[in-house]
């Protein structure tokens, strides 16, 4: 892959490169063969201000012997890494090749103990303290970042140690919510429900749901009008782990706490987005982050 | 380029008639045969080569706490020294300890010259030892000049032969203790018996062993000529009252052959008979006779030869003597010189070497050897909870130096009403360290809107010597 414009530059670096390191070969090969007076004082013969003489001592073995090896290792090194021009090298070394490289060395050292892991069911391994800290560690370094560190989450991130799983929290639900991500979509509502003030009445019932506190007349006129929630958010407002719909009748705000948050989701609609982690995270890695998730909301009861 | 005219005014007389000629690229090095000698500083040199190496080979066979007292594990990033456990939080004393090195060799330059170089520096410790083995194969230096330029044969290839031989043996010695001080020893050995050691410990090992092999057996004093730095900057730190090896010409001079029963001031001739033991024992081949020389690494054996052949022929010895500049021009007794050492440039460097080697052992004996760092997650500022309770999460680190396993409990302060929501006691295995999430919580209304210093102590179950502490900031949103 080129980087520059026009191929001429590739020959113009590998030529003076090549050439350069030749050059050094003459220019060493060119001082045995020069004639120098031999003074009895081993200087040049050139006197300035006096007494300032230039002596002309031969240079030490060992050193002449070094500047011949790195010019050798000049040549072998161009020739089996990328350095004369586009020329690729004799062992096909690339930075990204290199990086492959060790993420694979990394794996296969790791797999042993991974190996192990992936034959024990999730229950087996959140008892597994050396699992666990395992867990802990892809937890942190891949998780955290939006669940926070303590798995409690923040805004619009789901709190993983509770008991309120939108896609299910089940062992097998939770692997693939990690490993292919979800998307949650809640389409805007506003014109299904009906007019603004029906929308403030669905929010208040929607509040009622869950015991928090609300305006019961509006509660009850908007009764009728759930019924547009209906298809996602089942009859009672359980919620619908297949579609990701969740559960209104616990007291659990995703997305913010208050009416004019409801009013808002209802009328704009939510997406809200799980990244899928197969692309950073082989199975086994996340078989055990499963287990490590799956743990913080079945904790044994000791 | 054959220009071989003189344009020098009043310059070096040059021959007449000068012909030009090739001068070689380099110059076959003359290899440096260093007469074998004995005598008072001699003594001392052995005594500070069996002293080093006694200590350099005997440290990684001794054990402490069921594992290797000296100990740099390199993977775990933790230096064990006997009792320290030392990680790389505590580089600070290592930084410490190279100043001290370095105060130090200013301290003992400016006293008396290049005692490192002469009795303690490795380069010439290890080229005294191969040395030593060389005159054990070869014999001593006229022997060996005599097999040099000897023709080839049979006798002539097995010495050299055997001489290489213990040379690399040696030097395999060398490179495979080195490479025990991190990794340990005894697994060391068995692993070098079974042919199964790793790739970066062979490496090591001869990587090591070579450089021994070649500095000691090859490059010796071109090292100290060429490529120490101390040789040249010695005369920075010298100053007239610096203990340096010195001819004393004003005795010597004029120098000659004479007979024993001579009368030396008829014969106008000074003490010096012109045997030139002084440059055949020396190892960087100078002759001390011309005054002090940057090669000259202060090792004594001109001093230790030059007394030797003095008694024999009767004269007071110290002809050739560790004195002082000023000691030599102004004839002073021992006593006189003994008074300059306490100069304000020694005492200076005195005073700093002891405040900070005070320092750093102070540091060292009240050293806790339990680290914390506290950092806020990233994630979120703060967060509400259930009831309006105000939540800040914290990413806390702790390491445990000690060996033994340590239970540790968490507090936290700065704020009425302040509480940890999450684990608050946790233990860690020896030289163990984990991080682990940390939850606090304050009720709703308890503080005002934004960013509070709290302060955040773990503690050792039942030792209460054993804690750290940091500072962190709670947040409570608007």
């Amino acid at each position: 892959m080129s980087d520059f414009t026009s191929e001429f530059w590739h020959y113009w670096i590998a030529g003076v490169t090549l050439i350069s390191i030749l050059a050094c070969f003459v220019l060493l090969w060119y001082s045995t063969k020069v004639k120098v007076a031999a003074n009895e004082d081993k200087s040049t013969g050139h006197v300035w201000d006096e007494n300032l003489v230039e002596l002309d001592n031969p240079l030490p073995k060992w050193w002449v012997y070094l500047f011949v090896v790195t010019l050798l290792f000049a040549l072998i090194y161009g020739l089996l890494y990328p350095m004369f021009g586009k020329f690729p090298g004799l062992l096909g070394w690339t930075s990204a090749g290199q990086y492959q490289a060790e993420k694979d060395a990394n794996l296969a050292e790791v797999a042993p103990k991974f190996e192990a892991f992936a034959q024990k069911s999730v229950q087996e391994l959140a008892a597994d303290p050396m699992a666990m800290q395992i867990g802990e560690s892809l937890f942190m370094n891949n998780c955290a970042v939006c669940h926070a560190a303590d798995a409690r989450g923040s805004l619009t991130f789901p709190n993983l140690t509770d008991k309120d799983w939108i896609w299910g929290g089940e062992a097998e639900a939770i692997n693939v919510s990690i490993t292919q991500g979800r998307v949650a979509v809640m389409p805007p509502l506003a014109a299904a429900v009906g007019t603004p003030e029906d929308v403030t009445n669905v929010a208040h019932y929607v509040l009622s749901l869950s015991g928090a506190p609300h305006d019961s007349v509006r509660a009850a006129a908007g009764k009728a009008n759930f019924a547009s929630c209906i298809a996602c958010h089942g009859a009672q407002g359980l919620g619908n782990t297949a579609i990701g719909a969740p559960n209104l009748t616990d007291d659990i705000w995703l997305h913010g706490f208050g009416v004019d948050v409801i009013v808002r989701q209802i009328n704009e609609g939510i997406t809200n987005i799980m990244p899928p982690q197969n692309v950073l995270l082989s199975e086994q890695q996340i078989h055990v982050l499963t287990a490590y998730v799956w743990g913080l909301s079945n904790k044994p009861a000791n | 380029m054959s220009d071989t005219s003189k344009k020098s005014s009043g310059g070096p007389a040059a021959a007449t008639g000068a012909k030009s000629a090739i001068i070689p690229i380099f110059l076959e090095p003359e290899k440096i045969h260093p007469r074998s000698v004995s005598g008072f500083f001699s003594n001392w040199r052995w005594l500070t080569v069996w002293i080093t190496q006694i200590v350099f080979y005997g440290l990684p066979w001794l054990n402490w706490n069921d594992r290797q007292a000296v100990l740099f594990d390199l993977e775990a990033r933790t230096f064990y020294l006997f009792n320290l456990v030392l990680f790389p939080h505590d580089l600070i004393y290592l930084t410490g300890l190279l100043v001290i090195s370095a105060l130090a060799l200013f301290l003992f330059t400016a006293v008396a010259g290049r005692l490192w170089c002469g009795f303690a520096c490795p380069q010439t410790v290890y080229t005294e030892i191969y040395i030593w083995m060389e005159k054990l194969v070869e014999g001593d230096r006229s022997a060996r000049l005599r097999l040099d330029k000897s023709s080839h044969s049979f006798a002539k290839f097995g010495k050299k032969t055997l001489k290489h031989g213990l040379w690399i043996a040696f030097a395999f010695w060398t490179g495979f203790t080195f490479v025990g001080y991190f990794t340990p020893i005894d697994e060391l050995g068995q692993a070098v018996l079974q042919a199964s050691l790793g790739p970066w410990q062979t490496f090591w090992l001869l990587f090591y062993g070579f450089a021994t092999y070649g500095n000691a057996g090859f490059l010796r004093e071109k090292i100290c000529k060429h490529m120490c730095p101390y040789a040249r900057f010695q005369s920075a730190m010298f100053d007239k009252d610096t203990l340096i090896v010195t001819y004393d010409e004003q005795r010597g001079e004029p120098r000659g052959g004479r007979s024993r029963t001579a009368d030396l001031s008829a014969l106008k001739l000074g003490s010096c008979i012109d045997c030139t033991l002084c440059v055949q024992v020396c190892p960087t081949g100078i002759d001390i006779r011309n005054g002090l020389q940057y090669e000259c690494i202060g090792c004594g054996s001109c001093a230790d030869v030059c007394d030797e052949v003095m008694d024999k022929v009767g004269y007071p010895k110290g002809l050739v003597r560790f004195t002082t500049q000023n000691g030599l021009e102004q004839g002073w007794s021992a006593a006189q010189m003994w008074r300059r050492v306490l100069r304000p440039r020694v005492l200076i460097y005195s005073a700093i070497l002891l405040l900070i080697t005070v320092a750093l052992f102070t540091s060292l004996y009240l050293r806790t050897p339990l680290k914390i760092d506290v950092t806020r997650d990233s994630s979120l500022m703060s967060r509400m909870v259930e009831r309006g309770y105000i939540e800040n999460v914290y990413r806390l680190r702790v390491l445990n130096a000690t060996e033994q396993v340590q239970h540790y409990h968490i507090t936290v302060q700065g704020l009425p009403g302040l509480l940890i929501d999450s684990e608050a006691h946790f233990s860690l295995e020896p030289t163990g360290s984990r991080t682990q999430a940390l939850t606090l919580r304050v009720p709703p209304g308890s503080s005002p809107a934004g960013a509070h210093p709290i302060r955040i102590t773990v503690q050792a179950d039942g030792d209460s010597s054993l804690r750290a502490e940091t500072d962190s900031i709670f947040m409570v949103p608007r």
